[in-house]
């Protein structure tokens, strides 16, 4: 048994019957993590994204949560209240079978970051319709020594999955001789 | 650097297959902002007079308002303006939704369409990657079932589609472009269906700068809760329970019939309880906090979304209550038909039958529940068959198509053009201005800043007038004057009249929704965006540096451009008339009066052309010169529009930078519109 150590658990929660479908969690999304700050209200940009089949009454708005290089089988569907969804529609994983939560240039992965440092998270700030909802919890874990990846981390893992561990080390060489 | 626009149109010809991205003069964003404003201009430079609708050198362009893609909230509107079919006239239609910001994001702030495609094509937008493919395959398809299709053959499900239905393909003077939950009215749809353009399909992944982001996102973000808990913001139509302002008060029928007493408790508890039965959510456009829209999947038929009066028209006009229309507009707004005049039409075919005038030899097996007989009818009108050919023309084409004393039965048109139907007692002198005078051929898109109705209470209407916020000093004191069943002065008339269209003129310029800005002030005063508040947004996003004597200039200089282009399509003051029995009690001199004093005040000729003083003033010196040169102007019309200054002693330029929303916690329309009716 590891030591216990008390920690707090931020969590966002999604209420998917308030939501009117306005997109403005993924413009502030975007505009916060812009740099410089603000720059940018492209959603593209977005940790979160909302997927909208209006036909079907879909509207999910889905925080980015981790990268992964190969596509889950993404085969299962729900049936909700007679509206059938597909898994990828609450799926949070930067996957190579969609464009969602990457760089619109680079392609680089884009990872929902809680808005650290901000009491709110801004997606919440902004979603007045209360379809995103903001937790802390206090919680009392094991000890966990294991860094999670922060998002440069992430970015190079992407590159190494496109590219292959000898080039991007073969390009890192050559960059940093030239200076 | 361009801030808020992207500074590039998109030029398309489909008669030669040409695509071409060209940039745009920072100038004209200063004369015109964008939007309606532009697009007239491009109106005014590249389709003269002699060009018809259905000519492939008209243009069909379609704008995302300046501020649209910024943050700025309840922003989002794209305007198609084009030359009508049915009024030969500069046709103005807007819709929300999230094409425009998508657009935007592509890198474009207009897409302008000439020529006609020799076979049915849509346009792919992919940001730089632009292509005109074939659309054989979305013949005779339904508005949404075409956006389904397109999104799945390009396999992005963010993809925004504007498209037409059999409507369009078949050139009804009625059909819309439609858009997930929006639709630009007012016939643009017949346009592109002659462009042989079934539909564009946008994606934009760009960025798109402001001037000062963090200072704008900020404001934003603070202006979009306080939107939120304003009850003076969006469609309460749409939420409230209540629709006795409708129902007690409009006409039925074909703008015949008004029903007293109509609206009872039982009906509305029924409605009720059907719409929340069919209704799967209530849903608003992009970066808005407000629900304007209803989700509904209505028995049998396929899940839409349903907006504004639409609510209201086809049982109106068919005598029906409405799970009716529920039921027809999921028919409806597939085929991509207006919700005013497609009703209208109907219903005036109907009353034509029941005189006789037709028989059942134009409609074979005709029903008799007015119901059966509107879907019929519906089904004629979009194929273009039979009496549908004629009756697809518009009222005012179709009653002289049809002769044989059908001319009677076109009572509710103006300037050619299907209006709202009301029918009512004494002439109201703002509306008899409005009606009359408005280029945008529509009363919703002319009304709004103003209240309809005084406050009978002097407590009360000193209250509202103090909490006034949007409103020129010299409104309040019209207000203060105004007494129950009486109508305002002249020169408050005038004045009313003018800052409600031009607070529209402002909206489509910048893109901001009606619901938020010009319509909304008319039911309790307190709308989120007015002539003050919305020069800090334009300054802060576009880079400009203007206030609200500037933003109101702007909107007169867009006023009169569009006022430019129909006069010189032959508009004149003997066609500025309301709807022939729309007031019961009519009062001649007096309109006379108004009339005069209003074109005096706009800076015109008697005849209702803009005077070369203003037009010079106005910096369209251009527009004077080609009036001369056509005889339309001698050159010595010195009559200069009447200056109306937006600051005064009591509104301080430098106190009305940002001015937030009036707070109310108890506001609603049911209760307002009781209580001042
Ligand atoms: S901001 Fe809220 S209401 Fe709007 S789309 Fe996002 S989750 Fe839905
Ligand atoms: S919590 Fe912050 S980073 Fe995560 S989706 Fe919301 S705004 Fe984006
Ligand atoms: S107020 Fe209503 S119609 Fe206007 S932008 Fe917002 S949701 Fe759309």
């Amino acid at each position: 048994m590891g030591k216990l150590v008390k920690k707090i658990v931020r969590s966002i929660n999604v209420d998917l019957d308030k939501c009117n479908g306005c997109r403005a969690c993924e413009i502030a999304c975007a505009a916060y993590h812009a740099k410089p700050r603000y720059s940018s209200f492209n959603p593209n940009r977005a940790r979160i994204r909302m997927v909208i089949d209006a036909q079907n009454d879909e509207w999910v708005a889905v925080r980015s949560t981790n990268y992964t290089k190969a596509e889950c089988d993404g085969r299962r569907t729900y049936t909700i209240n007679g509206k059938k969804y597909s898994e990828c529609s609450f799926c949070g994983m930067i996957c190579p079978s969609r464009d969602l939560f990457k760089e619109p240039d680079s392609g680089l992965p884009l990872k929902c970051d809680m808005c650290e440092g901000e009491k709110e998270p801004l997606c919440v700030q902004i979603c007045s319709r209360n379809a995103l909802t903001y937790e802390e919890r206090e919680v009392e874990v094991e000890a966990d020594e294991q860094v999670k990846p922060d998002e440069m981390e992430l970015g190079l893992q992407s590159l190494i999955d496109k590219y292959g561990m000898q080039k991007l080390s073969d390009a890192f060489a050559r960059m940093s001789q030239k200076g | 650097m361009r801030y808020a626009e992207t500074g590039y149109n998109l030029e398309v010809d489909l008669s030669r297959g040409n695509i071409e991205k060209v940039e745009t003069d920072r100038r004209l964003t200063e004369l015109h902002l964008g939007g309606n404003g532009t697009a007239a201009k491009i109106i005014w430079d590249r389709v003269p007079p002699e060009v018809e609708a259905f000519s492939p050198d008209n243009l069909l362009i379609f704008s995302a308002g300046l501020l649209v893609g910024t943050p700025v909230p309840g922003c989002n509107r794209t305007m198609v303006d084009t030359i009508s079919p049915q009024t030969n006239f500069f046709s103005h239609s807007i819709f929300g939704g999230y094409f425009g910001p998508e657009l935007k994001h592509a890198g474009y702030d207009k897409i302008v369409i000439r020529g006609k495609a020799p076979d049915l094509v849509y346009l792919w937008i992919n940001n730089d990657k632009v292509e005109i493919r074939d659309a054989s395959h979305l013949k005779g398809k339904g508005a949404q079932e075409t956006a389904a299709i397109i999104k799945e053959e390009l396999k992005d499900p963010r993809i925004q589609v504007a498209a037409i239905g059999l409507a369009g393909e078949n050139r009804l003077f009625m059909a819309s472009i439609e858009h997930v939950n929006a639709s630009a009215a007012r016939g643009v749809g017949s346009v592109m269906g002659d462009k042989r353009l079934k539909a564009i399909a946008v994606r934009g992944t760009k960025d798109l700068q402001v001037a000062n982001p963090e200072e704008l996102f900020k404001l934003c973000l603070k202006h979009s809760q306080d939107m939120h808990a304003s009850p003076f913001v969006g469609d309460l139509m749409a939420i409230e329970w209540n629709d006795a302002f409708h129902h007690d008060n409009f006409a039925w029928g074909n703008a015949r019939v008004r029903r007293k007493g109509f609206w009872t408790q039982e009906i509305e508890d029924r409605w009720k309880e059907y719409t929340l039965k069919i209704r799967d959510r209530l849903q608003g456009c992009y970066n808005c906090p407000k629900n304007c829209h209803l989700v509904v999947k209505p028995p049998g038929r396929q899940r839409y979304i349903l907006k504004c009066f639409g609510k209201g028209t086809w049982h109106m006009a068919a005598f029906k209550e409405i799970d009716f229309t529920f039921d027809i507009l999921a028919l409806s707004q597939e085929y991509g038909v207006d919700s005013y005049a497609a009703p209208q039409v109907i219903a005036f075919a109907i009353e034509l039958y029941e005189a006789g005038i037709l028989t059942d030899k134009d409609l074979p097996d005709f029903p008799s529940d007015s119901g059966d007989r509107f879907y019929y009818l519906l089904e004629k009108l979009v194929r273009r068959e039979g009496i549908g050919d004629v009756l697809a023309n518009g009222v005012y084409r179709a009653a002289r198509q049809i002769g044989k004393g059908a001319e009677e039965y076109d009572h509710n048109t103006i300037k050619k053009f299907e209006q709202v139907p009301i029918k009512l007692g004494r002439v109201n002198y703002p509306y008899y201005l409005m009606y009359c005078t408005s280029d945008k051929m529509a009363i919703n898109q002319t009304e709004g800043s103003y209240p309809q109705d005084p406050i009978a209470d002097p407590v009360e209407r000193q209250k509202f007038v103090d909490e006034w916020i949007a409103a020129p000093e010299r409104f309040k004191r019209y207000f203060m004057e105004w007494e129950p069943r009486t109508n305002p002065s002249v020169e408050a008339s005038i004045n009313i009249c003018d800052w409600n269209e031009t607070m529209h003129y402002v909206d489509d310029a910048t893109g901001l929704c009606a619901f938020c800005s010009s319509f909304r002030g008319q039911f309790g005063g307190g709308t989120a965006y007015h002539i003050y508040n919305i020069p800090a947004f334009i300054n802060l996003a576009a880079g400009m540096n203007i206030d609200a004597d500037d933003l109101w200039q702007i909107a007169r200089r867009n006023r009169n451009l569009v006022r430019a282009i129909n006069v010189s399509r032959g508009l004149r003051r003997a066609d500025e008339k309301p709807p022939e029995d729309h007031w019961k009690i009519r009062e001649p001199e007096k309109e006379k009066e108004l009339l005069d004093e209003y074109y005096k005040f706009k800076g015109w000729t008697q005849d209702g052309i803009p005077s070369k003083a203003t037009l010079d003033k106005l910096g369209l010196g251009y527009v004077a010169e080609e009036f001369i040169r056509r005889g339309i102007l001698t050159g010595n019309e010195d009559n200069l529009y009447t200056e109306t200054p937006c600051y005064s002693d009591e509104k301080q330029k430098e106190n009305m930078q940002f001015s937030a929303l009036r707070k109310s916690s108890e506001f609603t329309l049911t209760e307002y519109l009781k209580k001042n009716k």
